[in-house]
């Protein structure tokens, strides 16, 4: 199974990688843009067919290394 | 005295460090990072600046999981004296013995300059040599040093006299450097015996390289 986790700073914790490519984006001219998040994507391969499994492990994962849950929220999604 | 310096893969400042504290007259040993145990006798425990790891995925939390860092929390737990500079501080967050997090600076720089820096606290090991509201100064290089905390941990630390330092101008007001909460530059943990800090103390030593500021920061630790 692959896991996709999406790491990103929570929000109210200013993103300043977000807020430069925002102000960027103004300057091209794409005037329609609220606000821009940067995270990152992590891509797991696991041995696992096991849904709940590879759901537990990766949130292990997580919670110990991929994210620094002080100042980051994430996602998982297992395909 | 005796300080262990520890050493990951990309630390850079560990023989500034052990320059320093040899030169205020101490003895110290550097210590790999795969050590499980850290030296006997110690009486301080520096984490050095540099880019451990890399700074690989965030810094500082790769090496959290080195494991020297198990006998650091177990030394620390006990009461023992843990310093994190620069890339020690990022560790010593990440592994949870110091609160907050850092993140990369506002501006998206590298910053490297000398920076004047107010004490907020000195009822502690660490700036007991120095005055409340004592301007000092310190180098900073940091890309990553962008202290963040929730708002109530915030409180914690100021209720708790945790707030050891932070970026001022000459006359001690702060100022916005990298987008710290309330321009903090250095906390310590609710016991007090676990310190961290940005700025490097151990490059300002000497008149020659623009301040002597960080002898009586590291002097703090003797007793």
């Amino acid at each position: 199974m692959t896991a996709v986790v999406n790491v990103f700073l929570k929000e109210g914790v200013l993103d300043p990688q977000g807020k430069a490519a925002h102000h960027a984006l103004d300057s091209l001219g794409f005037a329609g843009v609220s606000d821009v998040r940067i995270g990152k994507q992590i891509i797991i391969n696991l041995e696992t067919e096991d849904r709940a499994t590879a759901e537990a492990e990766v949130k292990e994962m997580c919670e110990t290394l991929l994210a620094n849950t002080v100042i980051e929220d994430y996602t998982i999604e297992i395909n | 005295m005796k300080v262990a310096v520890l050493r990951f893969p990309g630390t850079n400042c560990e023989f500034d460090t052990q320059y320093a504290f040899e030169k205020l007259g101490h003895t110290t040993e550097l210590v790999w990072h795969e050590s499980k145990e850290l030296p006997e006798d110690i009486d301080l425990v520096v984490v050095p600046g540099g880019f451990s790891y890399g700074d690989y995925l965030r810094s500082g939390s790769i090496a959290r999981f080195s494991p020297v860092m198990k006998a650091v929390s177990a030394y620390a737990d006990a009461g023992g004296k843990v310093l994190g500079i620069c890339n020690g501080f990022q560790i010593l967050t990440e592994a949870g013995l110091l609160p907050g997090a850092l993140k990369r600076n506002n501006n998206l720089h590298f910053i490297s300059k000398h920076q004047t820096l107010c004490v907020i606290n000195n009822d502690n090991a660490f700036l007991n040599k120095c005055e409340k509201g004592e301007v000092l100064n310190i180098p900073i290089a940091h890309a990553d040093g962008n202290y963040y905390i929730d708002e109530d941990g915030f409180k914690k630390l100021e209720a708790n006299g945790q707030i050891l330092l932070r970026y001022s101008d000459e006359n001690g007001n702060p100022v916005v450097v990298n987008g710290s909460v309330t321009s903090i530059a250095g906390v310590c943990n609710e016991a007090k015996n676990v310190f961290g800090l940005m700025p490097h103390p151990e490059r300002a030593l000497e008149a020659i390289l623009g301040s002597e500021d960080g002898v009586r920061m590291l002097q703090g630790f003797e007793a």
